[in-house]
């Protein structure tokens, strides 16, 4: 028997797992960054709040990393906790290092610092692959989460933290890069690039020459990221495309302009196709007739700071759902017909689309909106209204909404209808797993099945986790390995 | 009576108390193209021809490009090989003046606003008795009126950033909680991309100012009814159908006091086969009044309309001034029309801000037989005893 309070707390578990999906607490195209971070502390604070049990197994849902870090400070704040260490661990491990340091230092700010915390540090520095190479890349960093897990780093990497210029040399490559660097300038391109870029300006180095030299260290992010300016130092960074997840290829391809875009054509759809694929994996071809609305108005703009976020999401969903279909048909909101070209500009008739949709006689409609309709408001909820109570009450036809912008308003992501499912999306790579998810908004699953599919994805993750854990035991040789010990109290 | 023809409505947009309503034109005008010159923050100084002087904060000025022989223009600026040239200039002579063959600057707006600042501004025609000596020498001089910039009205900036343009869009109809605020049309839809963000630098009325801050305005959702719809044919009829009925209800209720507003209607430019003209209202009490300025083609079709509503105390002030003028200036006359006595008439000269127009005697006289008169005051200031 579902009583009211169990209607409610799936309505709010559902919430929350929009938001903490789409929201980065940066600006978006209908509200600034501060209004975002505010609704979002207050939506944080409110789960903890009322489902303490719950909010840690949110992790396991594919939250985006600006909220899982959130979640962890939250949690490691809370007295008492505990029986999350490992579903911690686990998304500390998954998330990108400059992002942890970022919560290492702002746990330090806050000045949280119980034993669950220092463990946690602890373990995670003794996770990484190599520390020393972390201890020249985010130096500062580093030395400030050994501090304050009241680390004792073994060996060389104290020395180098703490009083770098004590020793006269360096066992460890990198570390001895580092220390050659400030005086050889051979020896700074052994460095990461953050690193040298540095040096080189130290030691007035040519751009041109800096690039061509430093290119086989760059990483793949920073290939993509310095394409367009070291080709016009005439240096190739060859940045790989295809071996990038699916949003940034589209994000990269957004950013470029119309005549590039065409030049490169064959090269950026290849791309495109390439990421999709592998995206769809074994799934794909399996989704039969599947008809897709994309949102390319002015608002899909996003921010300055997210520039074409909810356009570059649209571009992506388009090819994977083009991969993941049998037969695929994608109408742009603005009528255009080719994506490639796709640029925010327009108002959202999204309605009369909905309808172009639905006469193609397709098995599933996904939208991808912002949900701003606005040619005229509320025709696409009147459409969907219409469509499901007149000309298919068996509900033959399946609608998803994935709405990539949360509002800060509604405290989620703005909904079309009541009728239709509405799920955050970030990265299309989710996209099969959110249309999982919008089953449960869908009303018809109740919250003791959203819990067991809570609980049943952290279990999951929980022995990943500690498979890993053991795995690690293993590898740690002593003497082999830097070797972290927590330095005695006195 | 403003003309929207050729110009289709478009679905409205809402943020806060504003509503913002496109208007697509099918086929834009080529042969006159305008471009918004964007001056500095200080305020800046007009001669007029009648050596009168215009002060006023101006933040831009439009010039006008057209071509005699109906072929496209290009917006001034943005023609190959002609650099824009920045003359740092405060003084300006004229409100629309040209600046070279077949271009014109004028300064938006600003030339409405001051053929409404210079309605009967020569004063008494006939020197009655009761005008002050000033009055009669001087006219209304000098005469100044306050508006709000754009960026003073709450939400405005935020909703001419988040409105999403429609493609041929050419003009932009602004309401303040569901009351007309302003229009603006240019004549092709590059024009209003580029000048569309002008709009927040704009003078607004006071009116506007307010109902921006206290009235939201809601979204009209679109209502479809099922009983009707049995296919998606249907579906789609009924969208259109909606977007039909939007349409006119706007341009026959929402917008009529707009569109009817211009009663007397002056010429200022010629520019080809445009004409550069602007408009006072009729002044009418408890409806809205808006001035404002129009280029038409020879056949009367709008090319650009720029519009400013009046506050009522504005509109009372014109009012006033109209009926005096009206009947030569004439006090007594002019209160028999108004259907109120004299004395009455000069207070209410007095609450509009024209009370220094009247001899100082005369008003004190006004104002004793407004409050009762003087023979139940006695000297001391104490009231008498009824007799």
């Amino acid at each position: 028997m579902e009583t009211y309070a169990d209607l409610i707390e799936c309505e709010d578990l559902l919430l929350f797992a929009n938001a903490a999906i789409t929201s980065t607490g940066q600006r978006e195209f209908h509200s600034q960054a501060g209004e975002q971070r505010l609704s979002l502390g207050f939506l944080h604070d409110y789960i903890q709040g009322n489902y303490p049990d719950l909010y840690a197994l949110t992790l396991a849902l594919d939250v985006n990393e600006h909220n899982a870090a959130l979640i962890i400070a939250n949690l490691l704040r809370q007295k008492g906790g505990a029986g999350d260490a490992r579903l911690i661990a686990w998304r500390l491990s998954r998330m990108s290092p400059p992002r942890v340091y970022r919560l290492f230092g702002r746990l330090r700010r806050e000045g949280v610092n119980n034993r669950r915390t220092r463990a946690i540090v602890r373990d995670w520095l003794a996770g990484r692959p190599d520390l020393a190479f972390d201890a020249v890349k985010y130096r500062a960093a580093v030395k400030s989460a050994v501090r304050h897990a009241h680390l004792r780093p073994a060996g060389e990497l104290g020395d180098f933290l703490f009083a770098p210029f004590g020793r006269a040399r360096y066992e460890t490559p990198v570390l001895e890069a580092w220390r050659r660097a400030h005086y050889d300038t051979s020896a700074l391109y052994d460095l990461p690039y953050t690193v040298a870029e540095g040096f080189a300006a130290r030691h007035g180095i040519s751009r041109a020459v800096f690039l061509e030299r430093i290119a086989p260290r760059l990483t793949r992010l920073e290939r993509l990221r310095l394409a367009g300016a070291a080709e016009r130092d005439g240096v190739r960074t060859d940045a790989d495309l295809a071996a990038l997840p699916l949003v940034r290829v589209a994000s990269y391809v957004l950013s470029l302009d119309h005549r590039t875009r065409a030049e490169r054509r064959a090269e950026l759809v290849g791309a495109l196709r390439a990421s999709a694929a592998r995206a769809a994996g074994a799934r794909a071809g399996t989704w039969g007739t599947v008809t897709a609305v994309l949102d390319d108005s002015f608002s899909s703009y996003g921010s300055p700071v997210k520039r074409r976020r909810p356009l570059a999401v649209a571009l992506a969903c388009h090819h994977l759902l083009e991969a993941l279909a049998g037969t695929y048909r994608g109408l742009w909101v603005s009528g255009g017909t080719d994506p490639l070209m796709a640029r925010p500009s327009g108002p959202t008739p999204l309605g009369r689309r909905i309808v172009d949709a639905l006469e193609t006689r397709p098995g599933l409609v996904v939208i991808v909106s912002d949900g701003w309709d606005n040619a005229p408001p509320g025709l696409a909820a009147e459409v969907l209204r219409v469509w499901r109570r007149r000309l298919d009450p068996g509900g033959e036809v399946g609608v998803v909404h994935l709405n990539p912008v949360y509002d800060t308003e509604q405290f989620d992501v703005r909904r079309l209808s009541p009728m239709v499912p509405t799920v955050g999306i970030r990265d299309a790579e989710d996209l099969p797993a959110l249309v999982e998810l919008a089953r449960f908004a869908e009303g018809r699953t109740g919250v003791a099945e959203l819990r067991a599919y809570l609980e049943d994805r952290a279990a999951v993750r929980d022995r990943v986790a500690l498979g890993e854990r053991r795995a690690l035991d293993d590898r740690a040789a002593p003497g082999e390995r830097l070797t972290l010990g927590e330095r005695g109290v006195s | 009576m403003i003309d929207l023809d050729g110009l289709e409505t478009r679905p409205a947009q809402t943020w806060g108390a504003l509503r913002l309503v496109p208007l697509v034109r099918r086929e834009p005008i080529v042969d006159l193209r305008l471009h918004a010159k964007v001056y500095g923050d200080e305020p800046s100084v007009v001669f007029l021809p009648d050596r009168t002087v215009y002060t006023a904060y101006v933040p831009h000025a439009f010039v006008a490009s057209w071509t005699g022989d109906g072929g496209p223009a290009a917006a001034y600026g943005t023609q190959l090989g002609q650099p824009l040239r920045r003359v740092p200039v405060r003084l300006r002579r004229r409100m629309a003046r040209r600046a070279d063959r077949n271009r014109l600057r004028f300064l938006p707006l600003h030339l409405a606003v001051e053929g409404f600042l210079a309605l009967h501004f020569g004063g008494p025609e006939i020197a009655w008795e009761e005008w002050s000596r000033r009055a009669v020498a001087h006219g209304l001089s000098p005469r100044a009126e306050d508006a709000y910039t754009g960026a003073q009205v709450r939400g405005l900036d935020d909703a001419l950033k988040v409105f999403e343009i429609h493609p041929g869009q050419c003009g932009l109809l602004l309401y303040a909680a569901d009351a007309p605020a302003g229009a603006f049309v240019v004549p092709h839809p590059e024009d209003y991309r580029a000048l569309h963000p002008t709009l927040v630098r704009d003078l607004y009325g006071e009116l506007v100012y307010e109902y921006a801050m206290l009235h939201p305005a809601r979204d009209f959702p679109a209502v479809i009814d099922d009983a009707a719809v049995s296919s998606l044919a249907d579906l789609r009829a009924e969208a259109d159908r909606h977007e039909r009925e939007w349409a006119g209800f706007h341009d026959s209720v929402m917008a009529a006091g707009l569109l009817r507003a211009p009663e007397r209607v002056e010429e200022i430019y010629r520019m080809g086969r445009f004409t550069l003209s602007r408009f006072l209202p009729s002044f009418e009490r408890k409806g809205d009044n808006h001035i404002g300025e129009t280029i038409t083609d020879e056949e009367g079709r709008l090319a650009y309309l720029k519009t400013f509503r009046l506050s009522e105390a504005q509109s009372r002030r014109g009012h006033l001034l109209s009926v005096l003028a009206a009947h030569g200036w004439s006090l007594p006359e002019a209160a028999a029309a108004l259907g109120i006595d004299v004395a009455a008439l000069g207070m209410r000269l007095e609450r509009a801000g024209f009370g220094h127009l009247l001899r100082q005697d005369v008003l004190d006289g006004y104002r004793k037989a407004v409050s009762g008169g003087g023979r139940r005051t006695r000297r001391g200031g104490g009231t008498s005893p009824p007799a």
